[in-house]
């Protein structure tokens, strides 16, 4: 208890580390947010009225401390673009994008944990170096190209699957397959080669001399203890998984978070960039968090602390 | 199928059979497949796609070798300090770390090249200012165990400097796994170039970069395919050599730094 206490109140240092370094580029950024939001038209007397009403015009220290205080509050201010609150935003943004996330990453374990286990115990076989190579091509693959390729082919040739856009499943069916095809081949080696080494030691012989079947051994036995080091790199995929979802999200016109976060970006909207940081880090760290805790529940030999 | 890519990138200009910049094609209008002497096509402004992924080998492969470099630095930097002195200047960096790891690193990018206004040098910076995390947490890791040994022991208890027991004895034994992730961050760094061209915000034309040329070949892919076809293979070779490269130098097909 005294250490999840402990981690989370690092995970909190960490947030507020994020929010300043956030904060330090989205003002170092050459360019006005009032400008921007004012139009290339507006006479300098508008866009001084508008650096006004957004507090542009206070020091930059005082805008974060502002900041602060309200998001310590649970404020999360409002887009200079649309003037919408920005939690209301990420709110409708974060359901698409987590559908889309989740789904990739369900099919990349499924893919992993079929990969792994069916793989494992051809180690040194053909099959075994043909399925090393095609899961390091996919993983050397970018992933917007994929996206296109599955566009191309079975969107368009095909037929099979709408071209884009969000909505039911059929929608969600490419993209979540883009998106998790090379982390799962990923997934899939590492779980091979946790396996292959699992499946030398001694327990897994004395296990097969009691005449445990090969595949209750493999799939029971060994992958409790060869999945360890998966379960830690799929924590931690996550904000690399994260940065796929904006290539996904721009090939697939998918309405999520990536592109709310890229477009911001390009807009100096400072506070949907900061919300959708702040969002994005809370994540990555809180899976950090739950990585360890897993731990304890795969393997109660580690003790936290 | 590494070398090749090396011989592209050096000689690609030679053989490159048109400027990659004009427009050289018969019909301007529209995209033409495949076809002599325009053996991967034209696009949609009339240039030569083969050429243009020759010129493009060159620019793709600087970016990702010297943001290679530029991360390597960072991180090795980063690591060894954190490693070998232990302490409040272990748990500061990698605090630091940690915060730069929870950042999604693309989006990060796109800010840093928003503050940096895009060039090839921005390109380099940024890229090794978004991927050196991984790399200092695997350097600290092999140091942490490093600075234990023996012989850097003996030369602290002679009293050698700090500065010289890093680079003289800790460095040198880090340098095979140094060279492994070397080889597998290239990979990285050659795809984050990618997407970031792909986003439209990567090195800034006229020059040819296989990112944007898949980019540009959005719009078209209906009609022409293999606009994105051809920079998506090449991408995927490039990786793929420097993924064997890592894999064959960690030696036993495990994912180095897992």
């Amino acid at each position: 208890m005294r250490y999840l206490i402990g981690r989370l109140l690092w995970a909190l240092v960490v947030l507020v580390g994020t929010t300043w370094v956030t904060f330090a580029i989205a003002f170092l950024v050459p360019g006005d947010p009032a400008r921007v939001v004012a139009g290339p038209r507006a006479d300098a007397e508008t866009v001084a009225t508008i650096r006004h009403e957004l507090a542009l015009d206070l020091p930059v220290p005082i805008q974060y401390g502002r900041y602060l205080t309200r998001l310590a509050r649970g404020d999360l201010g409002r887009s200079y673009a649309t003037r919408q609150p920005v939690a209301d935003i990420l709110r409708r943004r974060l359901s698409a994008t987590a559908t889309l996330a989740c789904a990739g990453l369900a099919i990349a374990i499924v893919i992993g944990l079929a990969g792994g286990l069916v793989t494992a115990p051809l180690a040194g076989t053909w099959v075994d170096r043909a399925t090393l190579i095609g899961s390091l091509a996919l993983l050397s693959a970018p992933v917007f190209w994929l996206g296109m390729l599955a566009l191309y082919y079975v969107g368009f040739r095909w037929r099979l699957l709408p071209l884009g856009g969000g909505g039911d499943i059929r929608h969600l069916a490419m993209p979540a397959l883009v998106l998790g095809i090379g982390t799962g081949a990923y997934y899939a080696r590492l779980l091979h080669v946790n396996l292959v080494t699992v499946l030398g030691l001694d327990y897994i012989r004395a296990a097969r001399a009691r005449g445990v079947s090969r595949v209750r051994v493999v799939a029971v036995h060994a992958l409790r203890n060869a999945s360890l080091p998966l379960v830690t790199v799929i924590g931690l995929d996550l904000a690399a998984l994260l940065n796929g979802v904006v290539l996904t999200e721009t090939v697939f016109h998918w309405p999520g978070l990536g592109r709310l976060a890229f477009d911001a970006v390009l807009n100096l909207d400072v506070p949907v960039i900061m919300g959708t940081v702040l969002l994005s880090a809370t994540l990555v760290v809180l899976s950090n968090v739950a990585v360890d805790l897993i731990y304890r529940v795969i393997d109660p030999r580690i003790r936290l602390g | 199928m590494g070398t090749l890519l090396v011989a592209a990138a050096l000689v690609g200009p030679v053989l490159a059979p048109f400027d990659p910049a004009a427009a050289v094609a018969p019909q301007l209008a529209e995209p033409m497949p495949p076809a002599a002497p325009f053996y991967l096509g034209t696009d949609d402004l009339g240039r030569d796609v083969l050429s243009r992924l020759l010129y493009g080998a060159r620019i793709s492969l600087l970016v990702g070798v010297i943001a290679m470099i530029v991360t390597m630095a960072i991180g090795t930097a980063i690591g060894l300090t954190a490693g070998y002195f232990g302490g409040v200047t272990d748990v500061l960096l990698m605090r630091a770390t940690d915060v730069m790891l929870a950042f999604p690193g693309l989006l990060l990018a796109v800010a840093l090249v928003a503050v940096l206004r895009p060039s090839v040098w921005t390109i380099f910076v940024v890229i090794g200012l978004v991927s050196w995390t991984g790399v200092a947490r695997v350097i600290r890791s092999e140091v942490l165990s490093l600075r234990e040994r023996e012989y850097v022991l003996a030369a602290r208890a002679m009293g050698g400097r700090n500065g010289r027991i890093l680079w003289r004895h800790v460095l040198p034994n880090a340098l095979p796994t140094i060279v492994v992730i070397a080889a597998l961050s290239t990979s990285g760094t050659i795809l984050l170039d990618a997407g970031l061209s792909f986003l439209g915000i990567g090195v800034p034309p006229p020059t040819p970069t296989w990112g944007r040329m898949i980019q540009e070949a959005t719009s078209y892919y209906r009609v022409a395919p293999w606009l994105m076809l051809f920079p998506g293979v090449a991408v995927l070779f490039a990786v793929l050599s420097f993924n064997f490269i890592a894999y064959g130098l960690a030696g036993d097909g495990r994912a180095p730094g897992a």
